[in-house]
């Protein structure tokens, strides 16, 4: 939603998401129609309603908590809670913006690591291949996360069910993909 | 040489602490023109009236300048003094020497220049004034109510008491709106037709009110006090004075299957009906969508039964027009409907109802007789979820606003279902309660307290069907999101209200403003609440903005009030401040050329064309001509007129130029 013709206080970590995202904090009426159906709901430390609340407040210490909170890195992305949003607000895109600004500070939850390794993997096969490469995938995070014989037992059973190709399938125009990850990623 | 008196009033304090008012009134003195010039404590008092009366004859003034507070304070008491001396109120100016002046600057000689400035801008205006004399127009003395809901007919009883005639027009068969679809009423829990039927009989039988109940409006032409009003009778396909209302046509139509519009879709009507047994006329219509004689060509049960020959297969709509003094519209309100909720099903769940449709579940006269049985297979709902702000207050919905009604009726809901199903479950979901009004917020604490209904406070996300139960997914925000799950037999979704279906053609067939929403503007929202933009139409009830009983009731003999207060004079009088179009001798006639560019830009519809005929009746020239009874003196055509043909009286472009040049 547009903020109109004030400008955000950069200052504050609720001026820079609005900044950064369009997001305007003060949307949110506390209704807890996100928390009620995001798929991650249970398992999250802090559910979506809360995150904004926590927010809203403009306390350093809140804002912190957040940012150290675990549920940001669960957020799936699924954009259920903004489809549903009575106010329109935008959650996923505050929430990929707070997990920027947590590891930017250095204090993103412990478990993030493993969310990130495998964010990081996901990339990489995008970059090399265009597609998605699964076993490379898999190599990859386990890499990264140095978790060698997760799940392990899976794979087998995956490869019978045709899931898991040894082999990448590569897309015509790779070269167009660097340049696109190199762009973005601000390497050129 | 104009005889102007320039009086300067302190108001205590508020100029006198900031205005040098003796030195202002002395420098008047020189200001050619001024032949008086005083200062006084509170001019507004009886004795500053007095002085200033002596002063007008003493002095022989022609013109009087009051140099007090601002003209919407005041400008009426001093204009009324100065008639009372013998001067023609119009050529009264005041000087806002406290709102423009004293409150906002400091003391010093600049502003007392300033103060004296102002009313040597108004001396040079009042040079410029001619009399003006207040504008009459007569007024016919017949209201017109639209919309026969609990508002409308309030307005009706109110103005018919009164003495004066009304026509009361709904567009459906029967009077009695919403609230006869309604079981019982918060905060008292009395039952809604015993309450409504009463009124709605003692409309139809009140002398002075004639119901046209199945018409519409269709045109409406006039300004106040004399409006014409077309009204689209629609044809009921039956002679009404020949009918009885019996009732044998109904039972016999063998046409039972159609949805019921008064049951909100959960019982079964006949083509030929009467909305409910207690209709008001009791009078059936013939639906001629579903009418298997209309369908095929066939059939005429009702023809051959009827013991008065009334039926009438071949009647037409008749237009009728009408000769009104004054519009109340009270044209209420439509529920958003559950197929708006993608997230609750579509509307697909039969057991996922809307307000409306508790309502006649929970009514003794709906179809189930006020046994709570659900929808779908009617079996008694051992748990009931009802959400609030279902649609309200939601943007992604286009409902941004609180419908105002939900909080209470849906804890009267609850309490209903708890008092018919001792064993059940009652759960509200909801994100604020909504209850100022007298005994509304004890009612509430009543069904959480006494009646144990659960109230959730969070949004609903989704609701989904499994093994016959509907699985409503919500959280509890005061348990910091925790998620909720219930099983529930039967969700009732206190839906947004909205304005009624075609109230916006209606506003534009009425010239009466509307907002985003289609709800009908007030002229003012504090001041003028039941008054609309344009003169003569007022609104009454939930057309204007989500309202429950008591208040449209209250607003509804506001607005009588209002027509009780038109209708009390002969003729209208209105302010002299119109535009009028220039008129000189010939050959020229005006120096309006007739491009007619103020008819587009006034928002009153006051111009119209008018013909200037030579001796043989043949057209020399046409030009605008302003209804002085449509015209509020906005200024609008001044601005648009090319030529400078038209002029604001009280405000010409030479007052103004003079008033400029002064300075």
């Amino acid at each position: 939603m547009s903020s109109g013709s004030h400008h955000p206080n950069l200052e504050t970590l609720a001026g820079r998401i609005e900044a950064g995202t369009g997001v305007k904090l003060a949307h949110c009426y506390q209704c807890g129609k996100c928390a009620a159906g995001c798929p991650v709901g249970d398992e999250m430390d802090l559910p979506p309603c809360q995150v904004f609340r926590l927010l809203q407040l403009g306390f350093p210490d809140l804002d912190e908590k957040v940012l150290r909170s675990e549920g940001i890195w669960l957020c799936l992305a699924c954009e259920t809670c903004s489809s549903r949003c009575p106010q329109e607000v935008e959650i996923p895109k505050v929430m990929d913006f707070i997990r920027g600004e947590a590891l930017k500070r250095g204090i993103a939850h412990p478990k993030s690591k493993d969310i990130l390794s495998f964010h990081r993997a996901f990339l990489d096969s995008i970059e090399y291949t265009g597609r998605l490469y699964e076993v490379g995938l898999v190599a990859d995070y386990k890499l990264r996360s140095r978790h060698m014989l997760k799940d392990v037992m899976l794979a087998p059973k995956m490869y019978i069910k045709g899931k898991l190709g040894l082999f990448p399938h590569l897309i015509k125009n790779r070269s167009g993909m660097k340049t696109l990850f190199k762009r973005t990623m601000g390497k050129g | 040489m104009s005889r102007i008196g320039v009086f300067t009033c302190h108001c205590g304090e508020n100029i006198g602490a900031t205005v040098d008012c003796a030195k202002v009134a002395e420098m008047c003195k020189h200001v050619p023109g001024v032949a008086h010039s005083v200062d006084y404590k509170y001019m507004c008092s009886d004795p500053g009236q007095r002085m200033m009366q002596e002063a007008i004859k003493e002095h022989n003034l022609d013109g009087v300048v009051v140099a007090a507070c601002s003209p919407r304070m005041h400008e009426p008491t001093f204009r009324r003094a100065v008639s009372n001396a013998g001067v023609n109120p119009y050529m009264c100016e005041m000087a806002n020497l406290r709102e423009h002046c004293s409150w906002v600057h400091e003391k010093n000689d600049a502003t007392t220049q300033k103060a004296a400035d102002l009313i040597r801008v108004l001396v040079e205006k009042i040079k410029h004034n001619t009399p003006l004399y207040p504008i009459k127009v007569p007024v016919t003395k017949t209201a017109m109510v639209v919309g026969g809901g609990v508002a409308g007919i309030q307005v009706a009883l109110d103005i018919a008491n009164g003495g004066h005639k009304v026509i009361l027009v709904e567009k459906s068969p029967s009077i009695g709106g919403h609230m006869s679809q309604l079981s019982e009423t918060f905060p008292t829990l009395d039952c809604s037709q015993c309450i409504l039927t009463p009124r709605m009989v003692e409309a139809a039988q009140h002398p002075n009110i004639t119901l046209m109940t199945y018409s519409e409006v269709e045109k409406v032409d006039g300004f106040i006090g004399n409006f014409k009003v077309t009204v689209r009778k629609k044809a009921r396909k039956l002679d009404e004075k020949l009918c009885t209302g019996c009732g044998l046509c109904i039972q016999k139509c063998p046409n039972k299957k159609i949805s019921d519009e008064f049951n909100e879709g959960l019982g079964t009507r006949t083509a030929i009906y009467v909305p409910f047994p207690q209709a008001v006329p009791n009078r059936p219509v013939i639906d001629t969508l579903n009418c298997t004689f209309y369908k095929t060509g066939k059939c005429k049960v009702c023809e051959k039964v009827c013991p008065t020959n009334a039926i009438r297969f071949e009647q037409e709509d008749e237009l009728v027009t009408i000769d009104i003094g004054a519009i109340v519209l009270a044209t209420g309100f439509k529920l958003m409907k559950t197929e708006a909720f993608p997230e609750y099903g579509y509307g697909k769940h039969k057991d996922i109802i809307d307000g409306m449709q508790f309502e006649r579940l929970a009514s003794a006269s709906g179809p189930t007789a006020g046994v709570m049985k659900r929808p779908s297979d009617g079996k008694e709902p051992e748990t009931v979820v009802f959400i609030a702000c279902s649609g309200s207050r939601d943007r992604s919905k286009g409902v941004p606003y609180c419908s105002k009604v939900c909080c209470m009726y849906t804890a009267k809901h609850a309490m209903l279902y708890k008092h018919k199903v001792h064993s059940g479950k009652a759960y509200v979901f909801y994100m604020d309660i909504r209850a100022a009004g007298k005994d509304y917020d004890e009612f509430v604490r009543r069904a959480i307290e006494e009646d144990d209904v659960k109230y959730i406070r969070g949004r609903v996300s989704k609701i989904y069907e499994e093994d016959g139960k509907l699985i409503v997914k919500g959280a509890d925000t005061l348990m910091g999101g925790e998620p909720v799950e219930i099983k529930a037999d039967m969700v009732v979704l206190a839906t947004a209200v909205q304005s009624n279906d075609r109230s916006e053609e209606l506003a534009q067939t009425l010239h009466v403003s509307y907002d985003t929403y289609g709800f009908f503007a007030e002229a003012h929202p504090k001041l003028r609440p039941v008054e609309t933009n344009t003169g003569g139409i007022f609104l009454a009830g939930a057309c204007q903005a989500p309202r429950d009983i008591p208040e449209s009731v209250a607003q509804a003999s506001a607005a009588a009030s209002k027509v009780l207060g038109l209708f009390s004079q002969d003729q209208l009088t209105r302010e002299p401040i119109v535009a009028v179009v220039n008129r000189q001798a010939g050959p020229t006639y005006s120096y309006c050329v007739g491009c007619f560019l103020c008819q587009t830009a006034c928002p009153y519809q006051a111009i119209e064309q008018e013909q200037i005929l030579a001796r043989n009746g043949e057209v020399i020239k046409t030009i605008a001509r302003i209804n002085p009874g449509l015209c509020q003196g906005c200024g609008t055509c001044v601005a648009t007129c090319r030529t400078k043909a038209i002029d604001l009286q009280g405000f010409s472009n030479e007052q103004l130029y003079a008033e400029i040049m002064t300075l």
